[in-house]
């Protein structure tokens, strides 16, 4: 078991992390946009391209995440101090897999429909590098309070994204969001957006935007430097990928 | 033996785990810098896929049979112990292999394509046989997928990509047009 602490590098290398005392709004907002798991950290790609051809997947999907990442903190953060060091990701992975089960069998009862169509990646929320990732940076060192705060933040944060994906996919490979028509009978679906090379350009073009936004944040922040300060205000949050499409 | 051709044809190219499917990603976007680590890492990931495959008929057969509900949990456990195992050979072995694969080697274990691969098998009730190949038909697509966007990025690293492109950006838009083009081989599947 000792070589699994070769996983703590990747996981925890992650920008986020206690550190100056964070309030607990912080904790909770950090995983939205700051710290966005998939948008800025990069974890959990493979749901996030793979479920999001249309926006019912997607909601399913991030709620599910959200749901096991929640407990999952929970639960390790409650046992934080009885789990032995050189056992923990195995523990980490009994308890995420754990409430997978529980998520898996939950979403087949009640929305039949679209846990066929997740298919395995309902099961795959196992592998999913943010909950694990969590559990190792921050559900193991916090109390419980914390930690299923920031378990909401980045649970919301992973949803939010899938929903951006999922409407910009659903909306122009289709020509629809959550089945209603948007641009009436006569839109020409985009049906590549549906399909596996849709989801690769749309997550590609959604980081575009970010890395656009980042840039332009740079170059003001390298203006104010030189300009006598006014009251501009900074911040990474001010434009959202929403605007992709 | 067409089916198992079949098999192994469509795991590889038709439903190519990494660019169709979208599995196995992190490894995709995050080690494919050189054409050399790309191929041992999916070397070792092909082995483990194979030993995934064997174990899992195993289980199916003889234990899951009576607690479906086990299976995400015991599929886990067991690509753990797998990769566990396959460290420890690989260090015994070949140190310079495991030194060069470093902490990708244990991070196989979060490889969506490994636990996928236990669960398309068990979905489709694949036999012993069948399961390897199938096994040995992903592992050759993620090895080519691999390699593939190693070998572009390789390239790219003496073009002059805007600054907003740099990173993931460019890899997620040239995976695009790499899965564009592994999307015609599903032309195979109506010749069938």
């Amino acid at each position: 078991m000792e070589q699994m602490h070769g996983a703590a590098p990747v996981t925890s290398q992650t920008p986020a992390g206690p550190s100056g005392g964070p309030t607990a709004y912080q904790d909770l907002l950090k995983g939205l946009w700051k710290d966005n798991p998939v948008l800025v950290q990069l974890l959990g790609l493979c749901p996030t391209l793979a479920v999001t051809n249309s926006v019912m997947n997607s909601v399913t999907m991030g709620v599910a995440t959200l749901f096991v990442l929640v407990f999952s903190s929970l639960f390790v953060s409650a046992l934080r101090k009885l789990i032995p060091n050189e056992v923990r990701i195995s523990t980490y992975v009994l308890i995420i897999a754990t409430f997978v089960t529980i998520a898996d069998m939950a979403l087949e009862a009640l929305v039949p429909t679209t846990h066929k169509a997740l298919g395995a990646f309902i099961a795959l929320i196992v592998v999913n590098c943010i909950i694990l990732g969590r559990q190792e940076a921050f559900a193991a060192k916090n109390s419980i309070g914390r930690s299923v705060l920031d378990a909401l933040g980045m649970g919301a944060g992973f949803t939010v994204t899938l929903l951006i994906m999922g409407v910009v996919r659903e909306t122009l490979g289709s020509g629809t969001i959550l089945g209603a028509s948007v641009f009436g009978p006569n839109f020409e679906p985009w049906v590549i957006m549906v399909l596996p090379p849709g989801g690769f350009l749309t997550l590609g073009g959604v980081l575009l935007v970010l890395g656009w936004s980042r840039e332009r944040d740079i170059a003001r922040e390298k203006k104010r430097a030189a300009a006598p300060p006014q009251n501009v205000q900074v911040s990474g949050m001010r434009s959202g990928p929403a605007r992709v499409a | 033996m067409e089916n198992l051709a079949w098999i192994f044809v469509s795991s590889a190219l038709v439903n190519n785990f990494t660019l169709v499917l979208f599995l196995g990603l992190c490894a995709f976007l995050g080690i494919t810098n050189s054409i050399a680590t790309a191929l041992r890492l999916g070397l070792a990931n092909l082995f483990v896929l194979v030993l995934t495959a064997g174990s899992v008929s195993l289980l199916n057969y003889f234990i899951l049979e009576s607690a479906p509900f086990l299976r995400i949990i015991a599929f886990i456990v067991v690509i753990a112990s797998l990769v566990q195992i396959v460290e420890m050979v690989i260090k015994k072995l070949s140190p310079v292999l495991f030194r060069e694969l470093g902490i990708y080697l244990p991070l196989i274990t979060t490889n969506c394509a490994i636990l996928a691969l236990a669960i398309f098998q068990t979905n489709r009730n694949y036999t012993f046989v069948e399961g390897q190949v199938f096994a040995l038909g992903a592992g050759g697509g993620l090895i080519l997928a691999l390699t593939l966007m190693a070998s572009i990025r390789e390239k790219l690293q003496f073009a002059d990509v805007p600054a907003i492109a740099k990173g993931t950006a460019l890899v997620l838009i040239i995976a695009g047009s790499l899965s564009l083009a592994f999307m015609g081989f599903a032309g195979l599947m109506s010749g069938a």
